[in-house]
């Protein structure tokens, strides 16, 4: 037995081309699941403020619900749980999807409630005083200070979302990981595939560290 | 301003604020005991009282920013009910009635045109270019014509007061409220605050204004009202007022603060 291990910097390569068919779907999945996630975040974070008791309880539940469970088990759910209920199946990147948006949208909620709690009371009320109905004071006064303090939250939520899709390759989902497996059962290369693996979740997720920095940074300049 | 405008001392003119028996509690505490108050359109009605005694609560209540649990008050015609959520008359009164905050409030992200050019832009519908014109206007008026395109962090505290003078302005209010306008400020920036909303004083606007400045207050103010724990107990002219108090804790109070 060859006890010398030699890393195979050619397989490493040769396998690139392979992996690289699963980053549509990491990525599909991801920016889908995450936009979807950013509107359900909007909305049930501003219901978690509600000072009416009977729209806060809903999204409290809504966001313990989907932040005590692990996102495996969510999207298990909803791949084969869901299409029992409702009697026809789930596209596996539908469910993908459904998964981050869903949980994603839990952590956003409460990300944009404390993004929206921390503008000072004075910023209301000044708005108001003004004429502003409450609306109108909430889009132009308030969201835009309370989005920019948001950013780098919804930055580590985008981050920790592009790789929670990783999982999704138990459900048969072509993403990153999925690929890697694949191609490893052809190969044997584990250890050159999965850093390959590893690197390309990197590129993916450096370059948005990279656009978030550039975006809060211009965000800065009106402070 | 004092002036002697038949106006104001017609007894018979409609009041803009209209405030009879008003109470306000926050919880267990009655923070306005029965308040009454009438402002009369072009009066310069000057608030002082004890920390704690109600003077920002009766003011904010003027404008909505506080409700109030019985009593009856109208600003201008409009009537706020009681336990007043958000109504028609509530809306069209804080397009009438501008206020200026002791800590400013500012919009940090915009700069100072944008901040004096939203509310005329986005709740009179005014153009872009007729905000910006009503805004240069201001902003000259104020003083701070140069700083149109800073932002409210880039400005000294004294600037950014007249900054929120003009934002208020800009909606062309019928009545301006004034919360300690100048408390906040370093006391060389004071006395650009308070000359603005002397020349306001002088040009007619209606003003109700809570201050600890008594040399500015005698000046002004047409009537200076006492309030202590939530009542007013003493009211009239600075000179009455000031010079011969009726009430002892008017009393004790004028000769906490002016002695010094
Ligand atoms: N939001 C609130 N909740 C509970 N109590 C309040 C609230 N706002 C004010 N109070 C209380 O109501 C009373 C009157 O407060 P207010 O702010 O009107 O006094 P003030 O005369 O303006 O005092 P200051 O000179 O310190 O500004 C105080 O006892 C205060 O603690
Ligand atoms: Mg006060």
């Amino acid at each position: 037995m060859d006890i010398t291990f030699q890393f195979d910097w050619q397989a490493a390569f040769a396998s690139i081309p392979y992996l690289l068919k699963g980053i549509p779907y990491t990525l599909l999945i991801s920016f889908v699941g995450l936009a979807i996630g950013f509107v359900i975040g909007i909305i049930f974070g501003l219901l978690r403020i509600s000072p009416a008791f009977w729209l806060r309880w809903p999204a409290i539940a809504y966001i313990e619900i989907f932040r005590g469970t692990p996102v495996l088990v969510q999207v298990l759910f909803i791949f084969y749980g869901l299409p029992q209920l409702l009697g026809g199946p789930i596209d596996a990147i539908t469910a993908g999807i459904a998964a981050i948006a869903v949980n994603s949208g839990a952590y956003i909620s409460e990300v944009v409630r404390g993004g929206v709690q921390s503008i000072a009371r004075g910023q209301r009320e000044a708005g108001l005083s003004l004429g502003l109905s409450r609306v109108k004071t909430f889009r132009y006064v308030i969201w835009p200070q309370a989005f920019r303090r948001m950013i780098p939250a919804l930055g580590n939520q985008g981050i920790i979302s592009i790789k929670d899709t990783s999982l999704f390759a138990v459900i048969g989902v072509g993403e990153l990981v999925r690929q890697g497996q694949i191609y490893i059962a052809t190969t044997f290369r584990a250890l050159e595939v999965y850093l390959m693996v590893a690197l390309l979740y990197l590129v993916i997720t450096l370059t948005l560290s990279l656009a978030l920095r550039m975006l809060e940074r211009k965000g800065l300049v009106g402070q | 301003m004092k002036r002697t405008d038949t106006m104001k001392t017609n007894s018979t003119a409609k009041p803009i604020v209209r405030m009879e028996k008003l109470n306000k509690h926050f919880g267990p505490l009655h923070v306005l005991k029965d308040v009454d108050l009438a402002v009369i359109p072009g009066e310069v009605v000057v608030i002082i009282g004890a920390s704690g005694s109600g003077k920002s609560t009766l003011i904010r209540c003027i404008n909505g920013l506080e409700e109030f649990q019985q009593g009856y008050l109208d600003v201008d015609g409009k009537v706020l009910k009681p336990h007043g959520k958000a109504s028609q008359a509530l809306q069209e009164i804080r397009t009438e009635v501008g206020m200026v905050f002791q800590q400013f409030n500012l919009f940090p992200h915009l700069s100072v045109l944008e901040n004096v050019t939203l509310a005329p832009r986005k709740v009179r519908q005014a153009s872009r270019e007729e905000a910006m014109n009503t805004a240069h206007r201001l902003l000259e008026r104020v003083g701070i014509a140069d700083q149109a395109s800073k932002y409210p962090a880039q400005l000294s505290g004294g600037q950014q007061q007249r900054v929120a003078l003009a934002r208020a302005l800009a909606m062309e209010p019928r009545l301006m409220l004034f919360d300690e306008p100048t408390s906040a400020l370093d006391p060389e920036m004071i006395g650009e605050v308070l000359d603005a909303m002397r020349e306001l004083a002088r040009d007619g606007m209606t003003m109700v204004i809570v201050t600890h400045e008594m040399n500015f207050a005698r000046e002004v103010a047409d009537r200076v009202i006492y309030i202590h724990q939530g009542e007013i107990i003493e009211q009239g002219t600075p000179d009455e007022v000031f010079d011969n108090p009726q009430n002892e804790r008017t009393q004790s109070f004028l000769s906490r603060v002016l002695t010094h």
